[in-house]
């Protein structure tokens, strides 16, 4: 069987992100994936999606736009056999380009861009692929050990039609210097941190407009043992 | 042929809420879902279902992100799309725990009803910050029969407590989530 797939994810506890410590179940998880593999997610209509729900350059202007480097964000969504997924919820939400984050408990000292809210959404195509327009996010400090900074990143919620396709991931950019002292970067296996990070397309390109990027999203049963 | 590489979990972080529950934080963006998984014209019992996610010190946690998934009263997963407008059983909900005093979740639905001989469960997914990946565990009912199910037949029995909500009123509902501790939930491996 192939190991590869099963040991891709970080474990529950990883003591260097330090929030994991009070927050990861200390009991190993019960298997039961024979009982379930039926279960369901459920299906999204595009009624759901706003027009520019995609375009995070265009979704929260108030008065201009939005300040930083504009990025188009695109991949496909397919299970472990690269069948692509259709009708697959994709949902981002990221810092702007000075690093900071719209959210209410959010206290970085870096300016709010009042053209930026830094959240999207789009349902992969019949070819498994979504895409966004957003700002490229700004690194910013968090609170987990003395000057701690987190690598620039976008976070993605998927939302397949499997249980088992339900995924929340951070999407990183290459040659990033802060992946070495990131320890939710590094809870990753260092095999599979490659995964994490979105591809630079010179040939996606949109000239004079957009730099583009390639990030495909692979789901698949969880189990972090093999068996069967 | 070689399966491909998943794209590894990390962590929801504690700022998913404008974009995930942004309507419930009240932040400028529509939702796709909330904590309501009632249709405009519920059939069966609405319910409501409240509780904590506590850590390992026994504090709760308020940047947790939980979903429900469930079938409906005749024991139905809803299979049609959800869209915007729409009356029907929705069988899905998110609500995030930063917004309530206590830092609680709430959702409310209708009793499940029991299918392919499982008891009538509610399936939750679990998010927060200091979680690298998501957990799964279930909410089962005191007042039905749960003796048979597969599931909790395979629970250490000193265990299955905590996957059994506790009643706390007509048609209400309690259902606390422990990380740690003597009292830690059952999660399952999918």
């Amino acid at each position: 069987m192939d190991q590869t797939s099963f040991d891709v994810h970080p474990p529950h506890l990883y003591a260097p992100y330090k929030s994991t410590i009070l927050r990861s179940p200390t009991r190993p998880l019960m298997p039961v994936r024979e009982l379930l593999k039926d279960l369901t997610l459920p299906a999204f209509g595009e009624s759901l999606i706003g027009k520019l729900d995609n375009d995070l350059t265009k979704n929260a202007r108030k008065n201009g736009e939005p300040i930083g480097e504009r990025i188009k964000v695109s991949g496909v969504v397919m299970d472990e056999y690269g069948k692509p997924l259709a009708g697959v919820l994709v949902e981002i939400w990221q810092a702007n380009s000075a690093g900071r984050y719209v959210h209410k408990e959010e206290i970085h000292d870096a300016p709010l861009d009042p053209n930026f809210l830094g959240a999207g959404r789009i349902l992969t195509d019949r070819e498994g692929r979504y895409s966004f327009y957003t700002i490229k996010p700004g690194a910013y400090p968090w609170g987990n050990h003395f000057n701690a900074w987190r690598p620039n990143h976008i976070h993605f919620s998927v939302v397949g039609h499997q249980f088992e396709h339900r995924l929340v991931t951070q999407m990183y950019f290459q040659g990033d210097p802060l992946f070495e002292y990131d320890p939710i970067f590094q809870s990753v296996p260092v095999h599979a941190r490659e995964l994490l990070i979105a591809k630079f397309r010179m040939d996606w390109t949109e000239p004079e407009f957009a730099l583009a990027y390639e990030f495909n999203i692979i789901l698949g049963r969880r189990s972090s043992t093999p068996f069967e | 042929m070689d399966k491909l590489r998943q794209t590894p979990s990390q962590t929801v972080g504690p700022f998913f809420a404008y974009g995930l529950t942004a309507r419930q934080y009240g932040y400028d963006f529509t939702s796709i879902v909330d904590n309501s998984l009632v249709g405009a014209f519920p059939m069966g019992i609405e319910i409501d279902i409240i509780g904590h996610v506590f850590d390992g010190e026994g504090k709760p946690i308020p940047d947790a992100l939980i979903e429900f998934r469930q079938a409906d009263e005749k024991g139905r997963y809803r299979s049609v799309p959800l869209e915007k407008a729409d009356s029907d059983f929705r069988g899905f909900g998110r609500f995030g725990t930063g917004t309530e005093p206590d830092a609680g979740f709430h959702f409310i639905t209708v009793k499940p009803k029991a299918l392919s001989g499982q008891a009538p469960h509610i399936n939750v997914i679990l998010f927060m910050r200091g979680s690298l990946r998501h957990l799964y565990t279930r909410i089962y009912f005191p007042d039905e029969l749960n003796i048979d199910d597969p599931i909790l037949r395979s629970v250490d029995p000193s265990r299955i407590r905590t996957l059994i909500a506790e009643s706390s009123g007509a048609n209400r509902y309690q259902f606390d989530i422990h990380m740690q501790g003597l009292n830690e939930t059952v999660f399952f491996d999918l």
